[in-house]
């Protein structure tokens, strides 16, 4: 099969499979997709980083902790009536998601330019442990501060609001992350297919290569790995407004695992590797969660698996060795 | 007659080990000048130097008069410095024309997120042509991983021909090449002469005395003699240093 129809089919089903829940009645299983398709997305941003920049980011986290927590801090101060500062300007809080998501962007955008400004010096195994460091500080950080839950995390009332929806409503708040998904989706596909695109997979393959031209590799990856943390930063968001609640573990160097491992799983640097990575494995924190709370052996079984036995991932086996989408 | 590409008084240690001494070399517009020399004559560190992967301890490199010596290898290459590699260093994954468009896009100097690198347009064009130059046109859609060695030493040349620069820099282009393909990019390399001077690292000594203007040799770090073909081949002490040993 085609890579292409084959992100086809994962598409429809992505499609049908809520709307099938709907029809069912199974409002959880609604929700469960929300969730893929929410992880999907910060793997997405991931993706662009690992995948197109073959920048190995232990730190993701970070950027999906500050997205959840844009959005936490924001909505709690909302629902409280209190403002989050009043001088020297006036600044109150918001339960309206597209100024979280807004926030949510820009801050984890900020972040992402510092990190990379100063992890993108070093390469290889420096790298992925000067990120982790950065995702493990706002972690501790999260846990200390009093001010927004510490330890316990903040809980959100009411899921924040969107022009013209009911967002509590499952299938309505679950249509709202698909489309955000298929523009995630569709940033990736342009960016692989620009001339951003093919210097930054160039550096990846022989940064001598990419210098040789007369192209500096950290720029690139610098504008990679923030448009990457945006993205993360965003599904962040999402994801704290779909279980109304935030806490430090969003910051945890596993969590920055997970979302590495459902992308390898998925199949790096291929377009729909995220969206297929985090459908199988919510569906194995599901259907195996249930039998064995040690489900995650069965996870670093496929893991594994999928190292040794398949490096392009379930796409690779599928669609076989091949381009960006 | 003018410099293009000059070193002046280059050196370069290594702990004990003097791998430059005091350097000075001119590429003169027009001209292939080869560089020879022994193993471990210190041929690549040179070249090191000239490209910006090294930076020489004194002495400076200038391209067209202007002091590079400072400057990152991505800024040479802007400058005008186009290099061709010993081993191979492409984007192995990507296609043939991929890595020639990635050159014409170095050159371009812009590096846009929108559009598609291999829309058809000025870009693309250049890319194509300089293909065409080293015969790979009808390989443009290979995987580089899968041409061979030869094919890869021509897209090497291909990629430096995109950046249209002042001078090149090639580090062996022949070698492994065998002796149809060494030929062909023979008379190649003469006609690219006239465009852009070369520097030419080689070991094949039948293309250095059919190609060379000048040739300087290398021996332990230092230049020994720079001349004409013939001037070297009768230099009683390149004799005994360099060809006496091999031919």
């Amino acid at each position: 099969m085609s890579e292409r129809s084959f992100n086809a089919l994962v598409l429809l089903g992505l499609i049908a499979f809520p709307l099938w829940a709907l029809w069912a009645d199974e409002p959880f299983l609604i929700t469960l997709a929300t969730r893929a398709v929410i992880l999907a997305i910060a793997g997405v941003g991931l993706n662009i980083a690992l995948g197109l920049g073959g920048l190995v980011s232990l730190g993701h986290a970070a950027f999906f902790g500050l997205g959840g927590y844009a959005m936490g801090i924001l909505a709690s101060h909302a629902q409280m009536y209190d403002p989050i500062m009043t001088a020297p300007i006036l600044i109150e809080g918001t339960k309206s998601m597209p100024v979280i998501w807004l926030v949510a962007i820009v801050v984890s955008g900020l972040a992402a330019l510092a990190i990379g400004a100063l992890s993108l010096r070093t390469s290889g195994v420096y790298f992925i442990m000067i990120t982790l460091a950065f995702g493990q500080m706002f972690y501790y950080f999260a846990i200390s501060w009093p001010a927004y839950g510490g330890e316990d995390g903040l809980s959100i009332y009411v899921r924040n609001g969107f022009p013209g929806l009911n967002t509590l409503v499952p299938i309505q708040f679950y249509g709202l992350t698909f489309a955000i998904l298929l523009i995630a989706l569709a940033l990736h596909w342009q960016i692989a297919r620009s001339p951003f695109g093919l210097a930054l997979n160039a550096a990846r393959q022989s940064s001598v290569r990419a210098q040789t031209v007369g192209i500096a590799p950290f720029r690139l990856r610098l504008i990679a790995f923030t448009i990457s943390g945006m993205i993360t930063g965003l599904a962040g968001a999402l994801f704290a407004d779909l279980n109304r609640f935030v806490s430090p573990t969003m910051f945890s160097w596993q969590l920055s695992g997970e979302i590495i491992v459902f992308v390898i799983i998925g199949g790096v640097a291929r377009l729909f590797g995220p969206v297929v990575g985090a459908i199988v494995f919510i569906m194995l924190e599901h259907v195996l969660g249930g039998l064995s709370d040690y489900w995650h052996i069965y996870l670093g079984a496929l893991l594994l698996g999928i190292v040794l036995f398949a490096r392009g991932g379930i796409i690779g086996l599928i669609a076989g060795r091949g381009g960006h989408g | 007659m003018d410099n293009v590409l000059q070193t002046i008084g280059i050196s370069k240690r290594f702990g004990a080990l003097e791998a430059s001494r005091d350097i000075s070399l001119t590429l003169r517009s027009g001209e292939i000048h080869a560089l020879i020399g022994p193993n471990g004559a210190g041929k690549s560190t040179l070249i090191a130097q000239i490209a910006g992967t090294l930076k020489p301890d004194s002495g400076s490199v200038l391209l067209d008069g202007a002091d590079i010596t400072n400057l990152s290898v991505a800024a040479r290459a802007r400058a005008g410095l186009g290099r061709t590699f010993q081993i191979s260093a492409l984007a192995m994954e990507d296609s043939v024309l991929q890595n020639a468009v990635l050159g014409a896009l170095g050159a371009s100097g812009r590096l846009p997120l929108f559009g598609a690198a291999l829309a058809k347009g000025e870009i693309r064009d250049k890319a194509e042509a300089a293909l065409e130059r080293v015969g790979l046109s009808d390989r443009a859609a290979m995987r580089v991983g899968d041409l061979s060695h030869g094919q890869r030493r021509q897209l090497e040349v291909a990629v430096a021909l995109t950046l249209t620069p002042k001078a090149f820099v090639m580090d062996e282009p022949m070698a492994g090449l065998g002796t149809r393909g060494s030929l062909g990019l023979t008379g190649f390399l003469d006609g690219l002469r006239s465009e852009a001077p070369i520097l030419l690292v080689e070991h094949d000594m039948d293309a250095v005395f059919a190609l060379a203007d000048r040739i300087s040799v290398l021996v332990y770090g230092q230049i020994i003699a720079t001349g004409t073909v013939s001037e070297i081949r009768a230099h009683p002490e390149v004799r005994r240093a360099y060809l006496g040993e091999e031919a």
